[in-house]
C-alpha cells in the first residue's frame, strides 16, 4: 500500500477509534449499565454521572500510565541493576560509578551553565523584542521572523548553526558566517569554533536561545498588552522616563508571566539533547546530562548508569516543574 | 496657583478626523472648572491635551503665561486622577504616593513628610503598607488623589474620578473632593464628568462641550437660569427642558408666544417689533410648570405616564408626532392626575425663547 494511504488510514482509524470509544462507551453506560428508566431511574442517572468522568478520562490515564508512570518506575529499577551481571540488583553501585566519572561532572557542570545562561538570555531577548516590536508598524512582521525558529526542530536548528560555525582552510572561501566575519574583522586564520572549550558550549547555547526567544516574546508581548494603559500614563505624568516606565512599571506588573516563561525554558534546557547530539555529541567538553544518558544507554549499552543519569535529570526537573505549574496557576487566577 | 489660557486649541486625528476646534478658555487661579458634555464630545481629550498625554494639533495652551504645547507632562506642573485610578498594582500605597517624588530625586525625609501629610488629609494613614488590591474602590480613588496631592501641582486634573464608584461612595467621594478644594483654595482644578450633579455641585464654572466646541461657559446657576442655546438648556437640568414650538405675536419687555398647539407662553425676554411672526421655541423647565388656575394656560394635555417619587411627581404627556413628550414636575404627590387632562402654565420669568437654537436673551 502507498505510504500516504497508510498514513491516511492510520489517521482515520485513530480518530475514528477515539470518537467511537467516547460515543459507544457513553451509550453503553446510559442505556445498558445504568439505564435512565424503570424503578431506579433517579439513582441510575446519579451513578452514571459519577462514573462518566472516569470513563472519559480512562484513555488518557491509561496512556500516561503506560508511557510515563511505568517508564519512571522501570528506569528506577534498572538504575539499581547491572546488565553485565544479568540484571542483578546492585544497589547504588551504578550511581557510585557515575559519580566517579569526570564526564558526568562535566555534563552536570555544563548543564548548570546552560541553566544560568539560556533561560535568562531567551527571556531577556524575548522581553526586549516584545517591547520593541509592540510600537512599530512592521512589528508584526518582526515578530513572525523572531518566532519562526520555534517551528524548526532542534536537530534542524543544530544543522543550520553547524553551517554558521563551519570552517574551511585559510586559502578557501569561508562558508561559515562566523568565520567569514571573523576573518573580515582581521582574524588571522579560520577557527574550529566547536573545539574551543567553554566557547563551544556558549555557541551551542546560542542555538537554543535563538529558538526560545520567539516563545518568550509571544507570551511576554501578550502580557505587556494586558498592562492597563492608564498606569503607564500615570507614570508619564509622574515624570518617569521610558526606562523607568519599562523597569519600574511594566516589568513588575508582568513578573508572574516572566517567571512562568523563565521556568518553562529552564525545563527545556535541563532536557537539552538534540542540539548537543547533532553538533558536537558531547565532545570537546560540551557534554550535557541528556546526551550523557544517551551515550550510556545506547552507545555503551550500559542501562544501569544510563538509567541512573536519567533519574538525576528527573530529580533536577521535578522541583522546577512543580514551581512552574504553581506559577502558571497563579497567573490564571 | 496657576492660570490656564487656551487659545484656538484644536485636535485632529490622522490629519482628517477633527474632534475639537477653536477652544478658547481662560481659567483663573483657584477655580474648579468642570467639563461636561455628551459621550464623545471630546471632554476627556481636552483634559488629556492639557495633561500632555495627547498632542495639541492646533492653537496654544499656556500655563502661567508660558506656552506648554511641547512641554512634557511631568514639567507642566499638573497632576491627574484617572477614572480607573491607575494605581501601580505592584506598589504599596506609600510607594504609589511617593513614586513621583522618587523619580524627581527628592530626599527621603522630604518624601516621607509629603506622603504622611497627604495620607493624613485623606485618612489613608493606616493603609500605607497595603497593596491597591487590598483596598476598596473609594480608598483606591483616595490613594489616586493622594498621589496628586503629594506632588503639589499647580493644576489638578480629574478624569471622571467617580464613575467607577457605586452610588453611595460617589456622593461621599464627591463631598470629599469639594472639601479638598475648600482646603486648598489656591489650587486650580479641572474636572471632567458626564454627571451633571457632579458638575453643578463642584464647579465654580462649567464648560459645556458639544459639537467639537464650547457650547457655553458659566457658573452652574448661570447655565441653569440663562442657557445660551437649546443644547445647554436641555443638557443642564433633569428631566430636560421642554421646547414647545410657536410664533411670536406680542413684543416688548414681555414677549407673547402663540404656541402651535393652542396655549400661549409669556416670557420676560425682551423683543422688538421686528420679531413679530418669528418662529421660536418656548423653553420651560419641567419644574417651572405649575397647574393653571385661571383661563390662560401654556400647555394642555393628557398625562400618559406618571412617576410618583413622593417628593415630586413627574408627568409625561402624550407626545405629538416626532417630538419629545412634554414633561411636568410638580412638587408633592399628585397620584390622581394619571390619565387626566391637565392644564399647565409658567411664570414669565422662567420661560426661555429660542430662535434657530439660540436664546433671544443673548442677542
Amino acid at each position: 500500500m502507498h505510504p500516504a494511504l497508510q498514513g491516511l488510514l492510520t489517521i482515520v482509524i485513530g480518530v475514528g477509534g477515539c470518537v467511537g470509544y467516547f460515543y459507544f462507551s457513553n451509550v453503553l453506560l446510559d442505556r445498558v449499565i445504568f439505564p435512565a428508566r424503570g424503578r431506579d431511574m433517579g439513582r441510575n442517572i446519579n451513578r452514571a454521572n459519577m462514573v462518566r468522568p472516569w470513563l472519559f478520562l480512562f484513555p488518557a490515564i491509561f496512556a500516561l500510565g503506560l508511557y510515563l508512570a511505568y517508564p519512571v518506575a522501570e528506569t528506577l529499577r534498572l538504575s539499581l541493576t547491572d546488565r553485565a551481571a544479568g540484571g542483578a540488583f546492585v544497589g547504588l553501585a551504578n550511581y557510585q560509578q557515575m559519580m566517579a566519572e569526570p564526564k558526568f561532572w562535566e555534563a552536570l557542570r555544563n548543564n548548570f551553565m546552560w541553566l544560568l545562561i539560556v533561560p535568562a538570555a531567551a527571556t531577556g531577548f524575548g522581553l526586549l523584542a516584545a517591547q520593541l516590536t509592540d510600537r512599530i508598524r512592521w512589528g508584526n512582521l518582526a515578530k513572525s521572523l523572531i518566532f519562526m525558529p520555534m517551528a524548526i526542530s532542534f536537530v534542524g536548528a543544530g544543522v543550520i548553526w553547524k553551517l554558521v560555525y563551519e570552517q574551511r582552510p585559510v586559502d578557501v572561501e569561508q562558508i561559515g558566517v562566523l568565520n567569514a566575519i571573523y576573518l573580515a574583522l582581521g582574524g588571522a586564520e579560520p577557527q574550529t569554533w566547536m573545539t574551543i572549550p567553554l566557547w563551544n558550549s556558549i555557541f551551542l547555547m546560542v542555538v537554543l536561545v535563538w529558538i526560545q526567544t520567539g516563545f518568550a516574546m509571544v507570551i511576554l508581548s501578550a502580557a505587556l498588552r494586558g498592562i492597563p494603559e492608564e498606569t503607564v500614563e500615570a507614570a508619564i505624568i509622574d515624570g518617569a522616563g521610558p526606562f523607568q516606565i519599562f523597569f519600574k512599571i511594566k516589568v513588575p506588573q508582568i513578573m508572574g508571566t516572566i517567571m512562568v516563561v523563565w521556568t518553562t525554558i529552564t525545563l527545556v534546557v535541563l532536557k537539552v539533547f538534540d542540539i548537543v547530539f547533532a553538533m558536537t555529541n558531547g565532545q570537546w567538553e560540551t557534554q550535557v546530562l541528556a546526551n550523557y544518558m544517551f551515550d550510556k544507554l545506547f552507545s555503551a549499552n550500559d542501562w544501569g548508569v544510563g538509567s541512573a543519569s536519567a533519574m538525576i535529570i528527573m530529580l533536577l526537573v521535578t522541583p522546577i516543574l512543580a514551581w512552574n505549574v504553581y506559577n502558571a496557576r497563579k497567573e490564571m487566577r | 496657583m496657576a492660570e490656564l489660557k487656551l487659545t484656538k486649541v484644536g485636535k485632529t486625528y490622522g490629519g482628517s478626523v477633527e474632534v475639537l476646534k477653536d477652544i478658547d478658555l481662560d481659567i483663573k487661579t483657584g477655580e474648579l472648572i468642570v467639563f461636561v458634555g455628551p459621550s464623545g464630545c471630546g471632554k476627556s481629550t481636552l483634559l488629556r491635551m492639557i495633561a500632555g498625554l495627547e498632542k495639541i494639533t492646533g492653537g496654544t495652551l499656556e500655563i502661567d503665561g508660558m506656552v506648554v504645547n511641547d512641554v512634557p507632562p511631568a514639567q507642566r506642573g499638573i497632576a491627574m486622577v484617572f477614572q480607573t485610578y491607575a494605581l501601580y498594582p505592584h506598589m504599596t500605597v506609600y510607594d504609589n504616593m511617593s513614586f513621583a517624588l522618587k523619580i524627581a530625586k527628592k530626599s527621603r525625609e522630604e518624601i516621607d513628610e509629603a506622603v504622611r501629610k497627604a495620607a493624613k488629609i485623606l485618612q489613608l494613614e493606616e493603609y500605607l503598607d497595603r497593596l491597591p488590591k487590598a483596598l476598596s474602590g473609594g480608598q483606591r480613588q483616595r490613594v489616586a488623589i493622594g498621589r496628586s496631592i503629594v506632588r503639589d501641582p499647580k493644576v489638578y486634573l480629574f478624569d471622571e474620578p467617580l464613575s467607577n464608584l457605586d452610588a453611595a461612595l460617589r456622593v461621599a467621594t464627591r463631598i470629599e473632593i469639594a472639601q479638598l478644594k475648600e482646603s486648598m483654595p489656591d489650587s486650580t482644578m479641572i474636572y471632567v464628568t458626564h454627571d451633571q450633579v457632579e458638575a453643578m455641585t463642584l464647579a465654580s464654572r462649567i464648560v459645556v462641550l458639544a459639537d467639537k466646541g464650547i457650547a457655553q461657559v458659566g457658573s452652574p446657576l448661570d447655565l441653569y437660569e440663562r442657557p445660551e442655546n437649546e443644547f445647554v438648556a436641555q443638557f443642564i437640568g433633569s428631566p430636560a427642558m421642554n421646547l414647545i414650538p410657536g410664533e411670536i405675536v406680542g413684543t416688548g419687555a414681555q414677549t407673547t408666544i402663540k404656541l402651535d398647539r393652542e396655549g400661549v407662553a409669556m416670557s420676560n425676554v425682551a423683543t422688538t417689533e421686528a420679531d413679530v411672526g418669528l418662529k421660536v421655541n418656548a423653553g420651560v423647565r419641567p419644574e417651572d410648570l405649575v397647574e393653571a388656575t385661571g383661563e390662560s394656560y401654556l400647555y394642555d394635555g393628557k398625562v400618559a405616564l406618571l412617576e410618583a417619587l413622593g417628593e415630586v411627581t413627574v408627568l409625561y404627556f402624550e407626545p405629538e408626532h416626532g417630538r419629545d413628550p412634554v414633561i411636568g414636575k410638580l412638587p408633592g404627590i399628585h397620584d390622581d392626575l394619571r390619565g387626566r387632562e391637565v392644564r399647565l402654565t409658567a411664570d414669565p420669568a422662567k420661560v426661555h425663547v429660542f430662535h434657530q437654537g439660540q436664546s433671544l436673551l443673548y442677542r
